[in-house]
């Protein structure tokens, strides 16, 4: 067993972008697929970031709910 | 405080707030004069500027009437007697649709009551005088606006006003009001602050009420004042402190007033520049206008926010995720009636996959600690509000450090990871030259936004920053 995923291929984000609008019942343009998935292109990228940063299993989420 | 020239103390229009509460409540000037010549400069002015989508001019003038009407019968008129004000157009306004910006909500029903922050303005004497121009749904840096128009620097009307608020910094640089509120979910206080070259408080993350006001993202949204002076910021945050049951994040802390240390000055406070992120990906006037501020502190100590640029990407993460959760139901009934720039990474914000806004979420958590560590050795960190001047309106890209990006997204770099953890910032306007000014975030530790206030308030009294009236007659 190895520390490390396996490296996966690069998705395909329009593909995802449309089956992700089946998912959420929301209907998409094919005028604005381009631009969806450039946007998530970036959000990706974000996450990318993100991820990178080994955080402890003991890290929660930052918002409290107060009841 | 230095009293305002015979000029500025006849000219009500352009008036500092502090000197209209000061007149209206010693009976040198009516509040319905003050306001009336409020709503003439609007007339005259916002055509240019286009600040204000709604002027209430009947209710602005009877509410004008009963603070003077209160004054006459020996009543005390509050600390915000007769100040004209104005609110970015997504905070309720009773009997106005909270359009936020935005074509859909148009058809909302008019709002049954004020939002918090007006209704507690009003109690301190203040007069709302209208509603101002917004990005859509607040999801913008730019000031522009495709259902409403862009709204115009006062500075340079070739240019941007920055946003998401940017009726009210065009509203405050165009002397149209002395105050106005704004919303703040990564930058839009400060990034229209540093455009306009005025001052803007962005509190703490939980210290104003946003009952009453529309949301974008709940995990970072704040409410705050914009102004031309640190003291005029301080005398409106003071009268809308105190906790709130509408607003489930409202701190029940007491209310900790700012305007009584105003002038205690920087003795004592731990001052440091933001380094490594916040010195590199912007234009070298960004940078100078930090220094030109340090030096005015006597400020050489420099300190690393660590993993600001995660933070940054991770704030990016929560605000497409939030935002798109919120307008989900809008984006499949009325796609068609968005700003295709603004619905088209609301769409893919719904999409983003739960964990890794979780992930962004734990590591806010992470963050918030190894800041709050820094705040043991430093009082207050300074760093550039944006990465350059206002850029031309309509700009779609900007090149940083050699690097071409696209404007929209980009001008909130340095915001985003303070707004992240909540920190009180000022914006203060830095004029370097006889260009467009730049801004400097003055940030403290949580809950001390008294300090970010004194630093500003001394800042003014150097001669480091100022917040003119934009000559446009």
């Amino acid at each position: 067993m190895t520390d490390s995923p396996t490296p996966t291929p690069p998705p395909d984000l329009d593909a995802y972008a449309a089956q992700a609008a089946t998912l959420l019942g929301l209907p998409l343009d094919p005028a604005w697929a381009g631009s969806v998935a450039a946007n998530l292109r970036v959000l990706r990228a974000a996450a990318d970031l993100v991820e990178g940063f080994p955080l402890p299993d003991e890290a929660e989420a930052a918002p409290v709910f107060a009841p | 405080m230095t009293p305002p020239s015979t000029s500025e103390a006849t000219d009500w229009s352009r008036a500092p707030a502090s000197a209209i509460a000061g007149a209206v409540s010693a009976g040198t000037v009516g509040a319905r004069a003050v306001v009336a010549a409020c709503l003439d400069r609007i007339a005259r002015i916002d055509r240019t500027v286009n600040a204000f989508t709604d002027v209430l001019a009947e209710r602005a003038l009877a509410r004008a009437d009963a603070v003077d009407a209160a004054r006459a019968s020996g009543r005390a008129p509050g600390p915000l007697a007769g100040v004209p004000f104005a609110v970015k157009n997504l905070f309720d306004v009773e009997g106005l649709a909270t359009r936020a910006g935005s074509r859909i909500n148009r058809e909302r029903v008019p709002a049954a009551r004020d939002a918090t922050l007006i209704t507690r303005l009003e109690a301190a004497g203040a007069i709302l005088v209208g509603a101002l121009n917004m990005g859509e749904y607040a999801y913008d840096f730019t000031g522009e606006n495709i259902h409403d128009g862009a709204t115009r620097n006062p500075h340079d009307l070739g240019h941007m006003s920055g946003g998401s608020s940017g009726g009210s910094g065009g509203a405050v640089a165009a002397g149209l009001v002395p105050l106005a509120l704004a919303s703040d979910t990564n930058g839009s206080i400060r990034v229209p602050s540093a455009f306009c070259g005025c001052f803007g408080l962005k509190p703490t993350y939980g210290r104003l009420s946003r009952a009453g006001s529309f949301p974008f993202v709940g995990s970072l949204d704040h409410l705050g004042p914009m102004a031309r002076s640190a003291r005029d910021l301080a005398r409106a945050y003071d009268a809308m402190l105190g906790p709130d049951p509408a607003d489930a994040v409202a701190t029940a802390r007491p209310p900790e007033p700012a305007l009584p240390g105003l002038e205690a000055g920087i003795g004592g406070l731990r001052i440091a520049v933001a380094d490594g992120y916040f010195a590199r990906g912007g234009d070298p006037e960004a940078f100078a206008a930090v220094a030109r501020v340090a030096e005015a502190l006597a400020c050489t100590r420099v300190v690393d926010l660590p993993e600001a640029a995660r933070a940054r990407a991770a704030a990016y993460l929560i605000t497409a995720a939030e935002g798109g959760a919120l307008h989900l139901d809008r984006l499949r009934r009325r796609a068609g009636d968005f700003d295709p720039a603004v619905r088209d990474r609301l769409i893919a914000g719904a999409m983003l996959p739960a964990p890794f806004v979780e992930r962004a979420q734990r590591f806010r958590r992470w963050y918030r600690a190894a800041v709050l560590d820094l705040f043991g050795d430093v009082d207050v960190i300074l760093a550039p509000a944006t990465p350059c001047r206002a850029p031309k309106a309509g700009q779609a890209t900007f090149v940083l450090d050699g690097v071409t990006l696209p404007v929209r997204p980009n001008i909130g770099v340095f915001t985003q990871p303070i707004s992240f953890i909540g920190l009180p910032v000022v914006a203060v306007p830095v004029w370097l030259d006889g260009g467009l000014p730049l801004g400097v975030q003055v940030i403290a530790a949580p809950w001390r936004e008294d300090v970010a206030l004194r630093v500003a308030h001394h800042l003014e009294g150097r001669g480091a920053v100022r917040a003119p009236v934009a000559d446009l007659g």
